[in-house]
C-alpha cells in the first residue's frame, strides 16, 4: 500500500523562503493583494488584535466610569456608545476573525495541504470582514450625516428592537451597525464556506476523517454552525433596514410589528454564536493540552461527538435569552432543559481534557498555563450557565451583572486565555521566532489574577440586584466598593495585555529563534520550516495515524498500531 | 458547600446594607412569595453547581499537580493512553442524571410561580413602560400615577396578591423589584404578568432591567408596601381631583398656558396630557424624574427650568421659562398633595 511508505521527511527539505530585496511598498503591496492562506491568517489575527485594543480601551472607559456612583467621566449618550462598540466589537471583530485566522493559517498545514480549497475567495472574505470593521468605526464620524456631529451606535449589541426604529434611534448609528454586520457577516460566510471545502477535499494522502488533527475537526464544525446562524443575523439586518427605510413593519410596534420577532431571530443568531465563538477555543486546547501534557488526546471519537452534540443541541436553546420576555410557562421549561442538556457535551469534554492530563508530565509553559487557566474558568462558566438556565433564578439574574459576569467567564476566561495560548503557541510557527517566556509568564499571571479581581466580583453585583448597561448607579445601593474591585481587577488585565503587546513586537526582533517543531509536537503544521514556504510542503505528506510526527518520532511505537 | 458560601457572603454583604437603607436589592433577601421560591432554589441550585465545581476543579488541580513534569524525569514520553468507552460513558450518563434531577426541580417552580391561580381578592393592576419613567394605573381603583408604586401587604391572614399587567408604551423596558419578584420585561403590543405578595411594609426599589436609551439607567422603581389602613387611606388620596388652592393660581394658568399640558394631567384640571407622569397628586411622592432626584422645591425647579441638568436626554424639554413662571409652577406643584 502506498501509504505505508511515510513521505513527511521529505516535505521538510525544502528551500529556504526566498528573501528577495523588495521595497516597503512592495512588500505592502503583496500583503493587500495576496491569496495565501498564511498571509491572510496573519492578517485576521493583527486586525483582530488591533481591535482587541481598541475595545479593550472601550471598556476600560466603561468602568472608569463605573468606578463611583454617580461619576462624570463619561456622558450617559457616551457611555451607551461605548458598550455597544465594546460588545459588537469584540464579538464581530476580535472574536470571529480571530478565530478564523487561526483556522485559516492552520488547517492546511494540519491537513497537509498547499493552501485553502478556494484562496481568492479567502482573500475575498478577509477583506470584506476588514471593510465591516471600517465602516462600523466610521460611524464615530459619520452616524449622524456628514455635516452632524458623528456618533456610534448605542442601542446595546443585541440592539432590541423597537429602539433601532427610526422613531427611537435617528440619525444613521443603527445603519452603520447593521451594515457593518451585513458587510462582515458575508466575509464570514465565505471564509465558513471554505473551510468546509478545504476539510472535506484537501485532506493529505492517508487523513482520513478520523485521522484529521481534532483542531480541523472542530472548525468543520464551527464552520458548518456558522452557515446556519450568520443567516438569520443577516435576514433580520435586512429587515430592519427595510423597516427603517422602506417602511417595513416588521419589528415596528407602533404599526403592530413584534419586539419579540426581533429577539427570536438575533438570539437564534447570538446563541450558537458563542458557541461558534468558543468552540474554535476548544479547538486551541484540544491541540495544546495534549501536546504539553505528552500525551494523546484522551477519547478522540467522544471529543468529535461532543462537538457536534454541542452544535446540535446549541441551535435549540436561544430563547433562554428571553426568559423574561413572557413565554409560556412550557416554552420556558423547554428552554431550560435543552439548555441543560448543552452542559452534558461540554462536560464530556472537560472530563477528556483532564484525562488528557492524567497521567502525563505536563509542561507548564505559556501555553499550557492559558490553558489550564482556561479549564478552570471555563467549568465555572458553564456552572454559571447551568444557573441561568434554570428560568425562575434567570428571571432574576437576566440583564444583571450576574450575567455579564457569566458571559465574559466565556469570553475571556475561556475564549481569550486559549486565543493568548494559540498566540504562544504558534507564534514560533508563524514568524521562526519564540515568544518571550518571562513576558509570557507575567502576562499570564497579571492577566489571570485581574480577571478574577473583575469578572468574580461581578457576580456578587449581579446578587445584589445591580443591572447591565447603567451608566451610572445609586449611591444607597451598597454597589460602590464592589464596583471600585471589578475596575481596578480592569485595570490589571489592561496592563497585562500591554505586556502582551511588548512580547509580541520584541519577541519579533529580539526572540529565540524557533526552529521547525519547537515543542516537540506532532500535527503535520510542525514538520515544515517556521515559518513556513509558501507551499507549505515541498511533496504531499502521506500520514497513517492522527499523530504523524509521533509515529516518525516513535517509530518503534507508532500509533497506527493502536488507532481504529 | 463552596457556593453556599458565596451565597451568605453575598447576603452578608447585602444585610449589612439593609441595617442603614430600606434601599437593599439583593436577590438573597426576598419578601415575596415569587421572590422566596426562586431563593430557595437557587439555595439548590447553588450546591448542586458548588458540588460540581469543588469534584471537578480538584480534579483539575490534581492533575495539574500531580503530573506536572519533574526536574528528575528521565525524559521519555509517559505512557499513551488512546481513550476508554467505559469511562466516557460514566461521564455522560452522570451529568444526564444531574440534568434530569436539576430540570425537574426548575419545572415545578416555573409552573408554581408563572401560572399561580389568581385569587379573588388580589388587587388587579398595571404597569405601562416609557422611555424614561413608569406609568401606574388601578383600573378598578380608577387611579393612575407614576414611578412610585403603592400596593397593599399581603399575609397569610389577609392574602392580598398584587397581579399586575405590564406593558410598554414605546420601547421594552423591565420592571425588576428584586426582593418582590423576578423581573418581567414590558413589551410594546404585548401585555405580560407578574405577581407578588410582600409580607412585610416598607419601601422596595429596583429599577428599569432592559436597555431602552439613553437614561435607561435613571428609570428607578420604588414599590411602597402599604399596610391595610396605609393603603386605604392612599387610595382615597389618589381618588381625589388634582388639590386647587387659590394661593396657586398663577402657577396653575402658567402649567394651563404653556406647554406643561400637552404631556402631563391634572385630574380635575384641563391638563389631559398622557406623554408624561400624571401629575394629580405629584406633591406626596418622594422623588421625581422617576428617581433621578429628591423631591425638593430646589430639585423641582431646576427639573423644570432644565431638565438635561438632573436627567440628560430626558424627554421632558426645558421651555425656556423665566424664574418667576419656574417658581410659579413649583408652587402649584408642591399644593398638589
Amino acid at each position: 500500500m502506498a501509504d505505508q511508505v511515510l513521505t513527511i521527511p521529505d516535505s521538510l527539505s525544502v528551500s529556504p523562503p526566498q528573501i528577495a530585496d523588495e521595497t516597503f511598498l512592495e512588500r505592502l503591496h503583496g500583503w493587500v493583494v495576496t491569496v495565501d492562506h498564511k498571509k491572510l491568517g496573519i492578517l485576521y489575527v493583527l486586525y483582530s488584535v488591533f481591535f482587541l485594543f481598541v475595545a479593550g480601551a472601550e471598556a476600560l472607559c466603561i468602568r472608569i466610569q463605573l468606578l463611583r456612583a454617580h461619576n462624570h467621566f463619561l456622558s450617559a449618550a457616551v457611555f451607551n456608545r461605548f458598550f455597544t462598540m465594546h460588545g459588537t466589537t469584540m464579538v464581530f471583530l476580535v472574536g470571529m476573525p480571530i478565530l478564523f485566522g487561526f483556522a485559516n493559517y492552520l488547517i492546511p498545514l494540519m491537513i497537509g495541504a498547499r493552501d485553502m480549497a478556494f484562496p481568492r475567495l479567502n482573500a475575498f472574505s478577509f477583506w470584506l470582514t476588514a471593510f465591516g470593521g471600517l465602516l462600523l468605526y466610521f460611524s464615530f464620524i459619520g452616524g449622524f450625516g456628514l455635516y452632524g456631529v458623528g456618533s456610534a451606535p448605542d442601542v446595546g449589541w443585541f440592539a432590541y428592537a423597537p429602539l433601532t426604529a427610526r422613531a427611537f434611534s435617528p440619525g444613521h448609528s443603527t445603519d452603520y451597525w447593521a451594515l457593518a454586520l451585513i458587510v462582515s457577516g458575508f466575509g464570514t460566510l465565505g471564509t465558513a464556506i471554505n473551510i468546509i471545502a478545504t476539510v472535506l477535499s484537501m485532506r493529505c494522502r492517508g487523513m482520513t476523517l478520523w485521522r484529521m488533527p481534532l483542531f480541523a475537526w472542530l472548525m468543520f464544525v464551527v464552520s458548518g454552525l456558522t452557515l446556519i446562524t450568520i443567516t438569520p443575523l443577516t435576514a433580520a439586518q435586512i429587515m430592519l433596514l427595510i423597516d427603517r427605510y422602506l417602511g417595513g413593519h416588521f419589528f415596528d410596534t407602533q404599526a403592530g410589528g413584534s419586539a419579540v420577532v426581533w429577539m427570536h431571530f438575533f438570539w437564534i443568531f447570538g446563541h450558537p454564536e458563542v458557541y461558534v465563538l468558543v468552540m474554535p477555543a476548544f479547538a486551541i486546547a484540544n491541540e495544546i493540552i495534549p501536546v504539553f501534557s505528552r500525551k494523546a488526546i484522551f477519547g478522540y471519537p467522544a471529543m468529535v461527538a461532543a462537538s457536534a452534540a454541542i452544535a446540535f443541541v446549541s441551535l435549540g436553546v436561544w430563547a433562554h435569552h428571553m426568559f423574561t420576555v413572557g413565554m409560556t410557562s412550557v416554552s420556558n421549561a423547554f428552554f431550560t432543559l435543552s439548555t441543560m442538556l448543552v452542559g452534558v457535551p461540554t462536560g464530556i469534554k472537560i472530563f477528556n481534557w483532564v484525562a488528557t492530563m492524567w497521567g502525563g508530565r505536563i509542561r507548564f509553559a505559556t501555553p499550557m498555563l492559558f490553558c489550564i487557566g482556561f479549564l478552570f474558568q471555563f467549568l465555572l462558566a458553564g456552572l454559571t450557565g447551568i444557573m441561568l438556565s434554570v428560568s425562575p433564578l434567570d428571571w432574576q439574574l437576566h440583564n444583571s451583572y450576574f450575567v455579564i459576569a457569566h458571559f465574559h467567564y466565556v469570553l475571556v476566561g475561556a475564549i481569550v486565555f486559549n486565543i493568548f495560548a494559540a498566540i504562544y503557541y504558534w507564534y514560533p510557527k508563524a514568524t521562526g521566532r519564540m515568544l518571550s517566556e518571562r513576558l509570557g509568564k507575567w502576562h499570564f499571571w497579571l492577566f489571570l489574577i485581574g480577571f478574577h479581581i473583575t469578572f468574580d466580583t461581578m457576580h456578587f453585583l449581579g446578587f445584589m440586584g445591580m443591572p447591565r448597561s447603567i451608566y451610572t448607579f445609586e449611591p444607597d445601593r451598597g454597589w460602590d466598593r464592589l464596583n471600585m474591585i471589578v475596575s481596578i481587577g480592569g485595570f490589571i488585565q489592561g496592563v497585562a495585555v500591554l505586556i502582551f503587546a511588548v512580547n509580541l513586537v520584541w519577541s519579533y526582533y529580539r526572540g529565540q529563534p524557533a526552529g521547525d517543531d519547537p515543542w516537540d509536537a506532532w500535527t503535520l503544521e510542525w514538520a515544515t520550516a517556521s515559518p513556513p514556504p509558501e507551499y507549505n510542503f515541498a511533496t504531499e505528506p502521506v500520514v497513517r495515524s492522527r499523530r504523524p510526527l509521533w509515529d516518525l518520532k516513535h517509530p518503534e511505537d507508532p500509533d497506527w498500531r493502536y488507532e481504529q | 458547600m463552596l457556593s453556599a458560601a458565596v451565597a451568605l457572603a453575598a447576603a452578608g454583604a447585602q444585610r449589612a446594607v439593609a441595617l442603614t437603607s430600606n434601599t437593599n436589592t439583593s436577590i438573597f433577601s426576598p419578601e415575596s412569595t415569587p421572590s422566596r421560591s426562586i431563593y430557595e432554589l437557587s439555595l439548590f441550585v447553588l450546591a448542586v453547581t458548588g458540588g460540581i465545581f469543588v469534584v471537578v476543579g480538584g480534579l483539575i488541580v490534581y492533575a495539574a499537580v500531580r503530573f506536572r513534569e519533574r526536574p528528575d524525569d528521565d525524559g521519555s514520553e509517559p505512557p499513551q493512553i488512546f481513550g476508554s468507552n467505559q469511562i466516557e460513558l460514566s461521564w455522560t450518563i452522570i451529568p444526564v442524571l444531574i440534568v434530569v434531577v436539576l430540570f425537574l426541580a426548575t419545572a415545578r417552580m416555573i409552573f408554581a410561580i408563572q401560572d399561580a391561580p389568581k385569587p379573588a381578592a388580589a388587587l388587579e393592576m398595571s404597569a405601562i413602560g416609557h422611555q424614561f419613567w413608569w406609568e401606574f394605573r388601578y383600573p378598578a381603583l380608577h387611579i393612575t400615577t407614576a414611578n412610585e408604586l403603592h400596593i397593599p401587604v399581603s399575609t397569610d391572614a389577609d392574602p392580598r396578591p398584587t397581579f399586575m399587567k405590564l406593558t410598554s408604551a414605546d420601547v421594552i423596558h423591565s420592571f425588576w423589584v428584586p426582593r418582590l419578584a423576578g423581573k418581567v420585561d414590558l413589551v410594546p403590543n404585548r401585555i405580560n404578568e407578574l405577581w407578588m405578595d410582600p409580607h412585610t411594609p416598607g419601601l422596595y426599589v429596583g429599577q428599569c432591567a432592559q436597555f431602552c436609551g439613553v437614561e435607561h439607567a435613571k428609570m428607578l422603581l420604588r414599590v411602597y408596601v402599604d399596610t391595610p389602613e396605609q393603603f386605604a387611606a392612599w387610595v382615597k388620596q389618589e381618588q381625589q381631583p388634582g388639590a386647587q388652592s387659590p394661593a396657586s393660581a398663577a402657577g396653575r394658568r402658567e402649567f394651563e398656558s404653556q406647554a406643561c399640558m400637552n404631556c402631563h394631567a391634572i385630574a380635575g384640571t384641563a391638563a389631559h396630557g398622557q406623554f408624561g407622569p400624571d401629575l394629580t397628586h405629584f406633591a406626596s411622592r418622594k422623588t421625581l424624574a422617576s428617581g433621578a432626584a429628591d423631591n425638593t422645591t430646589e430639585n423641582l425647579e431646576r427639573w423644570i427650568e432644565d431638565p438635561d441638568s438632573i436627567k440628560p436626554g430626558s424627554l421632558m424639554p426645558s421651555m425656556h421659562l423665566t424664574p418667576d413662571q419656574v417658581r410659579e409652577i413649583t408652587a402649584y406643584l408642591n399644593t398638589l398633595q
